[in-house]
């Protein structure tokens, strides 16, 4: 068989994105007929940037998610097929079986594996993990950052130090001593995650407490079951089968992440969170001058009423601008875990160490490393895109 | 280097200007015409909106990106403005017209010294050397009245207040000795008394360099102290145009007439004689009406006719400088009586509910927050020894400028500080040791207030029913969800307001309305007490009135106690039973409105009554400038807190004023002044406003 | 001003206490050890093997002993292992098990003594001073490219919001930003260094340039550090720019007359720099980042490389000295910025 010429390539590749495609316009149709129903999100398709920037997005979160149901990928990502050995992009598989796919689209890299698979399936580990990931930091960053600067204070100087010790830590450093797998034998990170994962059900079990504190046959039986399922999740999360925190038996514990993800996922909370935590902060202390804080305050609100439901619904602007712009930073962190080897198995597809693997034999073969790192660029592209957008919509009116 | 020209300084004949934004055009200024001659001042009276800012901004070429002038023309001493180029807009811009803003702070460069500020202007329009332009500066800060010229210079615009500001940006202006000078709301933020002086130094001002001048305001009375003629606007178009004397006494156009009843003139009494508010609400421009836009809000308005098409304005017979927008300004009878409506009878005040006693509130602050040494801390005296009783249905006015401890007060009050000194007793019960967290539900719902302004007084992301309801969980109103929506239901029908608006935001919500919703959550837990402060001066004049009336209304009905918080004595002598004037963190005056209004005075007092600007040609007003800004609260005088700006001060011996805080002194009556002065010389005070008999 | 000094440093110290205990604290767990005696000694050691081993050089004293020895303020331990030699820890191997004359008993940071590498096998001190040497010389030259370019991009954007050039270079920066050291140095080796493109204008790598840094071989990791942190400044210059540029007091010089130019240049420039000018300071620890990467990347053997050489063999002391010293740059550069913002801003006074 020949080789395929760049046509060719491209037709193939927009052919095996189809579920891709057809997610997006019926996304994008649906929320352009309906825009003016849907507050900000709706606002978003106003502005080019915006919906480039959204568009982008939903791409590769689309891809991401069908390529976990094996979808758009053309090969096994971990199969080797060894005559494809830093095959460029279009290379016909040499006696092709019966429905294997006969080409790789993207050429081999160079332990002949399928690079286009292997950036499909590398977006589910961003897909999976950034917002996640970035979600948790603001939950710690929102839960200590209100009342560093509703309160100020001794709180505010404590919580501040904190967030600046932490910040003043170079990130690559911080990976280093705590993505290795002697730190892991430890069990740090379990105890890292054990504490930062128990924010967020602070932080709802504040928020429906103070919410419905005037009547107590609301409050108690809510605050039990959302705290019942919350925190069954919690222990599932935390408790890894051999390793330090084993709190829950197996026939409870819902699921187990596979190996090297809870630590990345940590440490990403963990460098994330004090900017949250900065940011959170200075909003809180301009939005308590307002007089609806006064009137709440004058009609005996509880602090934790006033900053949940008085200031944070207000702050949220900026932060939803942040938080966009944040995925995009955490993209770019798993991806320098990858570059660095730490964390994700060497095998793993994840764009990072797929650009680390490449960049060894960059001078001769680009696109075991291009083609990862454009898929990378145009994903953190598309959140900053997005970010802008929102800014702009919702500086409006 | 003035050219010498005796036409008019500017015309503008049937401007019309709009926005355009991505939704659609919208027509901020429509066929609009002044005449400007030299050595005159036009006032420019409307409410928010109206378009005022615009048509200066048009004058000066300055609209930017998305506003363009759509048909007229501006003629600036016989030029188009609109045909030059840029270059020529240039030169003429602060040489020939020069504008002031309302925020001075705003308008001056924050990192950059004032003298050189200053002198920009000779060295870029007369390419004067630095020196002649320090010179200059030097004398026009000297003309302005500053005090140390030379220090002032050499200054950043933060060291100084606000009220020295506002001085710079006006000498700023006249640096070029402009023909044309636009004030726009040039006093707005500043203190009624600081604002007296201002206004005084603009009209001498002008006099003396023989400038032109357009005043923008919202306040009619304001344009009566400064201005030759005037022209009153209404959404977009001017409605009538004269002089003073033809506006103010003949007024012909149905929105002059709705306006000048709306605002409390001596001699309007809330009882027998109340507010007229306008009804309804002021258009936006792209919801205008067809025909007339006052249509909808107009007494006179005759359908068919009013609503035809577009009216265009009509000189009055007989005198061809005052002209009217209505087409029925003929038919109209001026002279008719207010429609009164209800005359309510006055209520009688009840028991005492609240008695402050030597309440003292001190603060520790930081001599200098952000370099500051630990423990080099000052002691802020926020409120000093104030005593005072309210009763029940009685409304108790708070008066004083920034800074005399009025929000202290408030807060003390409703629990969110506790008091350093002195008591508290509500219902004879302690409270000023309370903080709120420690007091019961009760309490709480009994004492509340109502906040300044309309644009933060509600969660921006909380509908507005949301809202009151949440009140009432707290005060533990209703027994569950539906009894709860119902009061807040009838809530809002208290406040005027239709019952559709619970699913509303907050931001579609005019500023009224918002006041409203405020003022509906107050009164959620049924308040006894209520706390309001300044809770009108962000709104419209029309607005006001409504929002007054409706205030006064509850009050009647639910025989609640108003502490109303103020610095506008015009709407204090209107609504209030008594008067407590306060000045520096003192209460220095204590008495029944009539007590205060009328001599003896004390001396800041006196001062006060004479800065109110009043719109009404009858009145005539003794003029007192006071010198000087209001001392910071950090750096008080000693002895009397108004030693600094007493124009009475010679007037006691032995410099007592420097020395001793003068003690609370009983005139008779339960009025209490808190001044030296001898008996005679209180007894020797003129009234400062007088009524000419018609 | 000298109190806010004295507290900025007082706050830095304890800081630097805080993080150089911790770092101290996870490479001496365990596990590191182990694996740091496993690379010492032999790959092959018995547990019992790698107990003495540690012992004998002093890792098995209690972990706020071994930081007060490093720290300098306890003295230095003398330890005679099992293996019958006497080790110290200011003064090496001892003959006949005692200290030479006038040794000293205190040897740490306080007396100077960072240390000794046991990958370098080298004096942490003089590793860190040339490699920081290196690395200066690559962050001077990012700076220099990276601050103008950004501010003027920064400017010329921000200066007519919404116009044709605010467009271009808006989307320029944002691309930049978007593009992490990793992605942007890959491409660019790719384009211009690689014989796929055939183009091989520059040097893929930078190891030439550690000796005599020329246009071919230092252009590219200059531009990739650069190029990131060029598009976030030139954003934040573009938002403070466009906001100053809508401020009354523009208007008010505009009305006077004031030509654009010298609005521009007199009365906005100095407003909008103050708000980049504190990013700019605080882009610096984050620059560290980048220079990890690049000089992994391009095979500049400075400071970020020589991070990754002692993260990734626990070189225990080697860690602990680039830990304060990039702990350092990190707050000198935020004390600079405070002071310096208070010099850009005359609204805040210094008593
Ligand atoms: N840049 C703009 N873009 C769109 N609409 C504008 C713009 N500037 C003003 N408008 C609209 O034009 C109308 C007139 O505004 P203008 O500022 O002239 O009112 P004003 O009388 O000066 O009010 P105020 O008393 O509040 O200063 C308003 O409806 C306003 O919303
Ligand atoms: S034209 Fe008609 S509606 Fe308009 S002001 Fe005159 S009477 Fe009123
Ligand atoms: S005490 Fe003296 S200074 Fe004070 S108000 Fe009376 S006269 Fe003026
Ligand atoms: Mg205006």
């Amino acid at each position: 068989m020949e080789p395929l010429g760049w046509f060719d390539i491209l037709t193939r590749i927009f052919m095996q994105f189809m579920p891709v495609w057809i997610a997006l316009v019926v996304l994008f149709t649906l929320s352009i007929v309906y825009k003016r129903r849907l507050g900000l999100y709706g606002k978003l398709f106003d502005s080019t940037i915006g919906m480039v920037g959204f568009g982008l997005v939903m791409f590769w979160v689309f891809t991401g998610i069908f390529g976990a149901f094996d979808l758009i990928i053309t090969h096994d990502p971990l199969a080797q097929v060894s005559s494809m050995k830093n095959k460029p992009p279009g290379t016909p598989i040499m006696g092709a079986e019966d429905g294997q796919y006969p080409y790789y689209l993207f050429g081999g890299d160079n332990l002949a594996r399928d690079v286009f698979s292997r950036m499909v399936k590398g977006a589910w580990v961003v897909v999976q993990i950034a917002p996640l990931a970035t979600l948790f930091a603001f939950m710690v960053g929102i839960t200590l950052g209100l009342p560093a600067g509703y309160y100020g204070g001794k709180l505010d100087t404590l919580l501040s130090f904190l967030a600046n010790l932490i910040l003043a830590f170079p990130v690559i450093l911080l990976f280093y001593l705590l993505v290795t797998p002697e730190i892991v034998d430890t069990g740090i990170p379990n105890y890292m995650a054990m504490v930062l994962f128990i924010f967020p059900l602070v932080f709802v079990a504040v928020l429906l407490n103070s919410r419905y504190r005037t009547q107590p046959a609301v409050r108690t039986p809510l605050l039990i079951g959302v705290l019942g399922v919350m925190g069954w999740l919690y222990l599932s999360l935390i408790s890894q089968p051999g390793t330090a925190i084993t709190v829950l038996p197996d026939a409870l514990d819902l699921f187990n992440l596979q190996g090297g993800i809870l630590v990345v996922f940590v440490s990403v909370v963990f460098v994330n969170s004090p900017t949250v935590f900065r940011i959170v902060r200075g909003l809180a202390m301009d939005i308590k001058t307002r007089d609806y804080v006064a009137a709440a305050q004058t009609r005996g609100e509880r602090p934790w009423y006033i900053m949940l439901w008085e200031i944070l619904p207000n702050a949220r602007g900026p932060l939803i601008v942040d938080f966009c712009l944040r995925i995009g930073y955490t993209t770019i962190l798993l991806g320098t875990l990858g570059f660095f080897g730490l964390g994700l198995p060497p095998e793993s597809p994840d764009w990072g160490t797929t650009i680390n693997d490449g960049r060894r034999l960059l001078q001769i073969y680009l696109h075991p490393a291009m083609v990862p790192a454009f898929a990378l660029l145009s994903m953190v592209l598309g959140l900053n895109l997005l970010a802008d957008g929102l800014r702009e919509e919702s500086l409006r009116d | 280097m003035k050219d010498s020209y005796d036409g008019p300084i500017l015309e503008i004949d049937s401007l019309s200007i709009s926005f355009f934004t991505r939704l659609r055009e919208i027509p901020a200024v429509m066929d609009f015409s002044v005449r400007v001659m030299p050595g005159e001042a036009v006032g420019l009276v409307g409410e928010s909106g109206c378009g005022k800012s615009t048509v200066a901004l048009g004058v000066m070429q300055d609209l930017g990106k998305n506003g363009r002038i759509v048909g007229g023309s501006i003629k600036f001493k016989g030029r188009d403005l609109n045909e030059m180029s840029q270059e020529e807009l240039r030169k003429i811009r602060g040489s020939e017209i020069a504008m002031i803003y309302q925020e001075p702070m705003a308008s001056l460069n924050p990192a950059m010294k004032i003298g050189k500020q200053l002198m920009e202007v000779p060295m870029i329009h007369r390419g004067a050397s630095e020196k002649d332009a320090y010179d200059r500066a030097l004398q026009v800060v000297t003309d302005v009245k500053l005090p140390d010229p030379a220090r002032i210079l050499d200054s950043y615009p933060h060291q100084l207040s606000g009220g020295q500001q506002q001085r710079i940006v006006i000498a700023m202006a006249l640096m070029a000795e402009p023909s044309l000078l636009i004030l726009d709301e040039p006093t707005t933020a500043l203190d009624v008394t600081v604002e007296a002086a201002v206004v005084q130094l603009v009209k001498e001002l002008g006099q003396k360099y023989g400038t032109s001048m357009l005043f923008i305001s919202h306040n009619l009375g304001l344009v009566l102290e400064t201005c030759d003629r005037l022209c009153v606007m209404y959404s977009g178009e001017a409605v009538e145009r004269g002089s003073i004397k033809d506006v103010f006494d003949e007024m012909q156009h149905p929105y002059t007439q709705a306006l000048f009843r709306s605002i409390p003139l001596p001699g309007a009494d809330k009882n027998a004689r109340p507010l007229r508010a306008i009804p309804g609400n002021f258009p936006l421009p792209h919801e205008r009406p067809n025909g007339c836009n006052f249509g909808p809000r107009c007494d006179y308005f005759e359908a068919g006719r009013c609503d035809a098409g577009d009216i265009k304005m009509f000189d009055v017979p007989g005198n061809e400088h005052h002209a009217t927008r209505c087409l029925r300004f003929q038919e109209i009878d001026w002279h008719a009586e207010m429609d009164t409506g209800h005359g309510a009878e006055k209520p009688e005040p009840g028991r005492v509910v609240l008695k402050m006693d030597n309440l003292k509130k001190y603060y520790e602050v930081a001599a200098n927050a952000l370099f500051g040494k630990r423990g080099d801390t000052k002691v802020v005296k926020a409120n000093e020894t104030l005593s005072f009783e309210a009763r029940e249905s009685e409304t108790l006015a708070i008066v004083g400028e920034s800074g005399c401890g009025k929000s202290t007060f408030a807060k003390v009050l409703m629990g969110l500080e506790t008091a350093t000194d002195g008591q508290i007793l509500l219902d004879n019960r302690n409270i000023e040791s309370t903080p709120i967290e420690a007091r019961d539900t009760q309490t709480v719902a009994d004492v509340q207030m109502v906040f300044q302004n309309p644009f933060d007084t509600l969660n921006p992301s909380m509908t507005v029913g949301r809202q009151i309801i949440r009140a009432l969980e707290v005060f533990g109103v209703g027994n569950n969800d539906a009894e709860r929506r119902e009061r807040m239901l009838q809530l809002l029908d208290l406040v005027k307001l239709p019952r559709a608006f619970a699913e509303r935001m907050p931001r579609q919500l005019s500023g009224g309305q918002k006041q409203r919703v405020g003022i509906a959550r107050a009164f959620a837990g049924n308040a006894r007490i209520v706390v309001a402060d300044e809770p009108v001066s962000a709104l419209d004049v029309s607005v006001q009135a409504a929002v007054t009336d409706l205030l006064m209304e509850i009050q009647r009905e639910q025989k609640t106690t108003l502490l109303f918080i103020s610095h506008d004595l015009s709407i204090v002598r209107y609504l209030s039973d008594r008067v407590m004037v306060m000045y520096l963190g003192h209460v220095v005056e204590l008495g029944t409105t009539d007590q205060v209004f009328a001599p003896p005075y004390h001396p800041y007092t006196e001062a006060l009554l004479s800065a109110v600007p009043i719109a009404d040609t009858r009145v005539t007003k003794k003029t007192i400038v006071l010198e000087g800004d209001i001392p910071s609260a950090m750096n008080p005088p000693s002895g009397c807190p108004f030693q600094t700006r007493c124009r009475w001060k010679s007037q006691v011996p032995g410099g007592l004023c420097e020395k001793d805080v003068p003690p609370m002194r009983q005139l008779g009556g339960g009025h209490q002044i808190k001044c030296h002065l001898s008996e005679q010389h209180l007894a020797s005070m003129e009234p400062v406003i007088q009524i000419a008999a018609e | 001003m000298a109190f806010f000094l004295l507290r900025r440093i007082g706050t830095m110290l304890l800081t630097a206490l805080c993080l150089t205990f911790i770092v101290f604290w996870l490479t001496n767990l365990a596990p590191n050890l182990e694996k740091l005696a496993k690379n010492q000694g032999n790959v092959r050691m018995t547990d019992e093997q790698v107990a003495s081993f540690l012992q004998d050089r002093g890792y098995a004293q209690p972990l706020p002993l071994k930081y007060a020895q490093w720290l300098g303020v306890a003295p230095g331990w003398v330890i005679e292992g099992r293996d019958g030699t006497t080790r110290s820890r200011c003064n090496g191997v001892l003959e006949n098990g005692v200290p030479p004359e006038n040794a000293r008993s205190f040897c740490g940071v306080l007396q100077g003594d960072w240390g000794y590498s046991t990958v370098f096998q080298d004096g942490v001190g003089s590793i860190i001073a040339t490699r920081l040497g290196l690395t200066g010389k690559l962050m001077f030259w990012v700076m220099m490219v990276m601050v103008p370019g950004a501010l003027i991009i920064g400017v010329l954007a921000g200066m007519r919001e919404g116009s044709r050039t605010d467009r271009t270079l808006s989307t320029v920066s944002i691309i930049t930003t978007a593009t992490p050291e990793y992605v942007s140095g890959v491409v660019f080796i790719a384009v211009f260094a690689s014989t796929a493109f055939g183009l091989r204008w520059f040097n893929g790598s930078a190891t030439s340039a550690m000796e005599d840094a020329t246009f071919e071989n230092f252009t590219l990791p200059v531009m990739t550090i650069a190029l990131y942190g060029m598009g976030y400044i030139a954003r934040m210059t573009r938002a403070s720019m466009a906001e100053v540029m809508t401020a009354q007091y523009i208007r008010t010089a505009r009305l006077k007359g004031v030509s654009f130019p010298n609005i521009v240049m007199k009365h906005a420039l100095r407003n909008a720099l103050i708000a980049p000018f504190t990013v700019i300071m605080l882009q610096f620890p984050w620059l560290l980042n980048g220079v990890v990467i690049v000089e992994t990347l391009f095979n500049y053997k400075g400071f970020g490389w020589t991070l990754v050489q002692a993260a990734g063999n626990n070189d225990i002391e080697l860690l602990l000295g680039v830990s304060v010293v990039s702990v350092f740059v990190v707050l000198i550069t935020q004390l600079i910025s405070d002071i310096g913002y208070v010099y850009l801003n005359p609204r805040i006074s210094v008593s």
